[in-house]
């Protein structure tokens, strides 16, 4: 019996069926953007509840208008000059605080533990503005939680975080959490984002 | 003399396309591992502002999101220019946000209730007095971890 070799199938239609899913899967996914700047709300408080009294020293206060006009401690101030002073702010130690590198002036805050960064907004402050202003202070912080962590455990707090949400970080997860603790404690994020006025 | 006839077949040789299939499966197999499924239109206007300070949001499953920014060009007839929120797949006003929040706790196992996020993904010209109402909400609701989604670049692209 005559061996028949198997009839060649025909592959020009390959292309359309592989465009046809492409298309699909362009329409029905998106790129994902899930990076961004976390934040923590404060807890409700019921409106007669006094607020606890804080030295006035303590507090930095940042005002933004609604034409995204910075107003700091009483003074004008372009954006970037903000991170500047929030630092010098932060880690200006007047007392209690043995790894602060400021000038301890006796008018500015007493230790970073006490810091507390108060940024008030107008309801017509446009929302890019705000988190502009917000990457600043966030990255004050971050500029001496890196300088900390780059003193005690030569690597820099930003890439602790990262190696410690990476899933594949070869190594010790319990011990990099535990630092990464230490230094938020020197440099807590006490950022409080006031309600608006009106 | 006909030694220097010219060819008589001046056409060019088709092109093979038989490598077609090879590229578009390439670019299929990129676009199926690099994005993930929309899961709800965007009935707004979505453009975030950059930030450079920025971490990345882990658990996917474990983040809810809201959005706020204009309505979109189609909607503007129905739902006006004004900033709203979209909650979803719907338009939603400030008092349904607790509701909303609820639901999604409720649709999430326990133990995992406390590890959520709330990712609020606001255009950068939206007025900040409706985003402090979302975060008064948010307060009320007891979702307290928040994250400000934005595009990773300079910040002062914002102005």
């Amino acid at each position: 019996m005559a061996r028949r070799s198997a009839p060649e199938v025909n592959a020009g239609s390959m292309a359309d069926i592989a465009f046809l899913l492409l298309i699909f899967f362009l329409v029905t996914t998106k790129i994902s953007t899930d990076s961004g700047i976390n934040s923590k709300l404060p807890q409700w408080q019921p409106e007669d509840v006094p607020p606890p009294k804080i030295k006035q020293k303590n507090i930095f206060t940042v005002i933004i208008d609604n034409n995204g006009q910075l107003l700091v401690e009483d003074e004008l101030m372009e954006l970037e000059n903000l991170r500047e002073s929030a630092i010098a702010f932060l880690d200006n130690g007047a007392e209690g605080c043995d790894y602060c590198q400021g000038t301890g002036d006796p008018n500015s805050s007493d230790n970073p533990e006490k810091a507390i960064i108060s940024l008030q907004n107008d309801r017509k402050t446009s929302y890019g503005d705000y988190i502009a202003v917000m990457n600043e202070l966030v990255g004050a912080y971050n500029t001496l939680r890196n300088r900390e962590a780059e003193r005690m455990y030569g690597q820099s707090f930003v890439e602790m975080e990262k190696n410690f949400y990476d899933g594949t970080y070869p190594g010790n997860k319990a011990k990099l959490e535990e630092r990464i603790e230490i230094i938020r404690n020197m440099y807590p994020q006490k950022l409080s984002e006031a309600e608006p006025k009106e | 003399m006909s030694k220097f006839k010219k060819k008589k077949n001046d056409e060019m040789p088709a092109i093979s396309t038989a490598s077609l299939p090879d590229i578009v499966f390439m670019l299929l197999f990129f676009f199926m591992v690099a994005t993930e499924m929309r899961d709800s239109t965007l009935l707004i206007q979505n453009e975030l502002p950059y930030a450079d300070q920025v971490e990345k949001l882990e658990k996917k499953d474990l983040v809810m999101y809201i959005y706020a920014g204009q309505p979109s060009e189609r909607y503007r007839s129905t739902a006006g220019s004004a900033a709203r929120i979209q909650l979803n797949d719907k338009f939603a006003d400030v008092e349904d946000i607790q509701k909303f929040i609820y639901s999604e706790r409720e649709s999430k196992r326990e133990e995992l209730v406390d590890k959520l996020i709330t990712a609020l993904k606001v255009d950068k010209e939206t007025n900040m007095g409706l985003v402090s109402d979302i975060k008064q909400e948010l307060r009320k609701a007891e979702a307290l971890k928040i994250n400000y989604t934005t595009r990773t670049g300079d910040a002062s692209k914002n102005q």
